[in-house]
């Protein structure tokens, strides 16, 4: 027997997929409590949302919200540094710490058996966190070697030029991990103060997802949390209160790098906050331009052209207006060809040609058919169920997604992409060898092209 | 711990796994083909991995590239080679399953009527580029080829990293394209798995109904190779890099992938950097603070593992203090193995990776792709539980021993990468080498 050539199979009919429920409880220290059964594993997955991140970071001292968070495991509660760690390796413990614009996030996944244990730990981080000096000199020294490192490593030179470039004086406009005068002028009071503003119970939404019940998983998360007191009255910098930033000094500018094998790329603008009413219009343009593989833009430069490994773009939603970036790493002779097609594909979106039928479908479709592999796991779970806690958004989000999403059309997928990309704003950074770039990139008339340091 | 599988053997020779799960209504499609850059030749490196880019442009029946009508059904999909196999997978919603059956066997049966030598080019082109990304242009991304040039000599099929010379890309010809697929592509040098929403039954007849046409093949000859012998004593070499902080590798031949003492030695790696408590990371960066990062693997493969130490050095910090640390660490280690308190820590982290690699049905390192693991190096689909075994029957006496017989100080190369122009940062009397 041979299968039929001729066509490509039909899909079957779709298998319904229902998001899991989320309960949510209050504890009376204000945490709140919100538990997933996921029980196809042994383990749980927990993570301690506190929405303070880099945002919040006091204008002098950018860095300090990152380096409070790598401090909550050196040393918490009765156990030093060493200790903490001993205990988490015993019972097999998974700890991930990311501090990022808008939140700092606390996961750690476990055996289900071990849970009471690694919840008793997470709680010592978040709430009695034991910053001594030596701990803290060290862990500084470990994130100034890493900023000197950073400076070799073209994705990293090419984030930071485009974040202060784009966003200035704004609270985005510095990457969490800081800059080295600023690290260098910290101190561990420095650190207590930030601590005891941002993390309270009545900020933290603890989220634990795995193999139990509800009232099993709610009933662990409160015995470890329900002493945990603090009540967050002192204000803290909050990223929905700060004025958008200025235009950027320039629409191109170079980070040189003498010799660099390829040019890395970063072509954006400030675009959307995650609460935007037009957030499922702009990932179905994401998916047209540069959002997958068969994207327009990676199917131009890579497939076509073969100037790249890849291109992809993405709108960076956050708490406010984020910004919509274009990411790749482009052979240096095919530098200006590049970036001109980058721009002339965002460009044309637009201008001459706007989302197609075929094109909409595509988009919609790869969000929609794909939307269970999302939730997987139970660290997945939590991070989806995190997004909600995050950026406040309505109990019904998950369930609402699929036919908020196929109910747009082409007209409204194109208005959203013209509305919130503009080609006269876009910044171009190039992390790259000036001497080869800089003729090939004035032909491109997009104005003085401005010099960057690589420095932090 | 045990994953329920169910295996068929087409006529053809492809085997066919299945392990069912509804917890979602997806399901894995995972191919391995038994090859990798250790079938490759010197003078044509980097093969196997440029082939594995041609497979996503097109084949006889869908000749408009492999991503569209999959990402169109909401699969998310990939494909990666490494020195000993070549992977393809597909996760998609339960009603894809077909189609994405459909696009493996087109491209496992028909590729080359689709192949063109402007895909061809155009692929060379993107290959070397992903090598000017991840190796050229990334700070240490040459040292991993000097160590295997190190290692092995010249003839060895480790000798070369798998993403290949770029002098080899560049000489590539289309011609050689076609006798390695029809050398290596072919069910009977592949393994099916698939895990997820699925029956069974269905499976299997499904597997038939899209694989079984495609002729069998003659299963390749296994590569065989002279174990190397150890490096010359104390061999120290030099690599001068555009990076800020000089780094100390350390690579020692090792036991083969499942082979007696492998297990031993990814446990001895763990014990020596796994968490803020490991010796390693607890001397050079907790206690001593002469090191930044530090890390100890053993890189299990087919053919013969090597295990490897990496410590970039703190600021103001030499190799030298650097290396002086790691070798009283490991001689220590040699003498009086690991304590039970650190090895029953090391075992808890073991079991609980291994779980946590099973959250997934698909994708990179998912039961499908874990499954495809066993059959094709094992021919045991099923060896979860004897793998997990190979661990939990470590003594502290086996870590000794494996550490004291595999990581000899007479047996290691050590390579310096130091910042451009500052050789005397790197461990003394190194050689320089040169890699590209």
């Amino acid at each position: 027997m041979t299968a039929d050539r001729s066509r490509l199979p039909d899909l079957g009919p779709e298998r319904p997929f229902t998001f899991p429920e989320i309960r949510r409880a209050t504890l009376d220290n204000g945490l709140r409590v919100w538990t997933v059964e996921h029980r196809q594993v042994p383990l749980i997955a927990v993570l301690a949302l506190v929405p303070v991140g880099s945002a919040s970071d006091p204008a002098r001292q950018p860095g300090l919200a990152a380096i409070t968070g790598d401090m909550l495991d050196e040393g918490c509660g009765d156990r030093s540094a060493l200790e903490v760690h001993e205990a988490l390796g015993r019972i097999g413990a998974q700890l991930d710490l990311d501090v990022g614009h808008d939140a700092t996030v606390l996961g750690l996944t476990t055996l289900e058996r071990y849970l009471d244990r690694g919840l008793e730990l997470l709680r010592d981080m978040l709430e009695r966190p034991r910053f001594e000096q030596r701990e803290f000199d060290r862990v500084r020294d470990l994130r100034l070697n890493r900023l000197l490192q950073l400076k070799d490593l073209p994705p990293a030179l090419a984030d930071r030029a485009f974040t202060q470039l784009l966003y200035r004086n704004h609270p985005y406009g510095h990457l969490p991990i800081g800059s080295e005068g600023s690290l260098r002028g910290m101190m561990i009071r420095d650190i207590m103060s930030f601590h005891r503003r941002a993390f309270a119970p009545v900020r933290t939404t603890v989220i634990a997802v795995g193999d139990g019940s509800h009232e099993a998983l709610s009933a662990a998360v409160r015995r470890a949390f329900q002493g945990w007191t603090g009540d967050g009255s002192e204000p803290i910098a909050d990223p929905d209160a700060f004025a958008p930033p200025a235009a950027p000094p320039a629409r191109l500018a170079l980070v040189h790098r003498a010799g660099a094998a390829q040019s890395e790329l970063r072509i954006g603008q400030v675009a959307l906050a995650r609460r935007t009413p037009d957030y499922h219009a702009a990932l179905v343009a994401n998916m047209v331009l540069g959002g997958q593989f068969v994207s327009r833009i990676n199917m131009n430069l890579r497939e076509e052209k073969g100037y790249t490994y890849g291109a992809r773009t993405a709108f960076e939603f956050r708490r406010a207006p984020g910004p919509f970036v274009l990411h790749a790493s482009v052979q240096s002779d095919a530098t200006a060809d590049a970036l001109r097609e980058a721009l002339g594909e965002i460009g044309a979106i637009r201008g001459d040609r706007p989302v197609t039928r075929e094109e909409l479908e595509l988009g919609r479709a790869s969000l929609t058919r794909g939307y269970p592999r999302n939730f997987e796991t139970a660290d997945q779970i939590a991070r989806a169920a995190a997004q909600l806690a995050l950026y406040e958004l309505p109990d019904d989000y998950f369930t609402t997604f699929v036919p908020k999403v196929l109910a747009l059309t082409e007209a409204d997928v194109t208005a959203v992409a013209a509305k919130h990309l503009d080609p006269s704003r876009l910044l171009s950074v190039i992390v790259g060898d000036r001497e080869k770039l800089s003729t090939p990139l004035r032909s491109l008339n997009l104005g003085d092209i401005a010099d960057v340091s690589g420095g932090s | 711990m045990n994953i329920s599988f169910s295996k068929h053997t087409l006529p053809n020779g492809l085997d066919v796994l299945i392990h069912e799960d509804h917890s979602l209504p997806i399901v894995a499609v995972n191919l391995w083909y038994h090859v990798g850059s250790k079938n490759e030749v010197p003078g044509r490196t980097g093969f196997a991995h440029l082939f594995e880019h041609l497979m996503f442009e097109g084949s006889q029946h869908y000749d408009r590239g492999y991503f569209h009508p999959l990402q169109e059904a909401g699969a998310a999909l990939n494909g990666s080679t490494n020195a000993d196999r070549t992977n393809y997978w597909e996760v998609v919603p339960t009603n894809a399953l077909d189609l994405a059956l459909w696009m493996e066997s087109d491209r496992m049966g028909y590729l080359l009527p689709a192949l063109t030598e402007a895909k061809f080019s155009n692929q060379r082109d993107v290959v070397l580029n992903e090598r000017r990304q991840n190796y050229e242009n990334r700070p240490y991304g040459l040292a991993g080829m000097a160590i295997v040039d190190a290692l092995y000599p010249p003839e060895h099929p480790y000798h070369w990293l798998t993403i290949g010379g770029a002098d080899d890309l560049r000489a590539a010809h289309i011609d050689e394209v076609r006798a390695f697929f029809q050398r290596y592509y072919h069910p009977a040098n592949a393994s099916l798995a698939l895990a997820g929403d699925v029956d069974p039954r269905r499976g299997v007849q499904l597997a038939e109904s899209y694989f079984a046409e495609i002729p069998g093949g003659v299963r390749p000859e296994p590569v065989r190779v002279t174990p190397p012998g150890p490096p010359p004593s104390d061999l120290r070499l030099v690599l001068e890099d555009r990076v800020e902080l000089p780094r100390l590798y350390l690579a020692w031949h090792s036991p083969p992938l499942f082979a007696e003492g492998d297990a031993e030695l990814d446990l001895v790696a763990e014990v020596l950097s796994s968490g803020k408590t490991s010796r390693l990371y607890r001397a050079l960066v907790y206690e001593q603070r002469i090191a930044t990062e530090v890390a100890a693997s053993q890189n299990s493969r087919e053919l013969g593992s090597f295990f490897q130490i990496v410590a970039t050095a703190a600021p103001g910090r030499t190799l030298a203090e650097v290396e002086r640390a790691v070798s009283k660490e490991l001689i220590r280690l040699i003498e009086r193995g690991p304590t039970t308190d650190e090895l029953d820590r090391c075992l808890a982290q073991a079991e609980a990776h291994f779980l946590f690699r099973l959250q997934t049905v698909g994708g990179f390192g998912g039961k499908s792709d874990q499954l495809n693991a066993y059959n094709t190096f094992l021919g045991d689909p099923g060896y979860f539980e004897q793998d997990l075994k190979r661990y939990r029957s470590a003594t502290p006496s086996l870590l000794r021993e494996a550490a004291e017989r595999y990581l000899k100080p007479s047996r290691r190369v050590m390579l310096s990468v130091v910042p451009r122009g500052r050789v005397a940062l790197a461990l003394g009397d190194s050689r320089p080498v040169a890699v590209s």
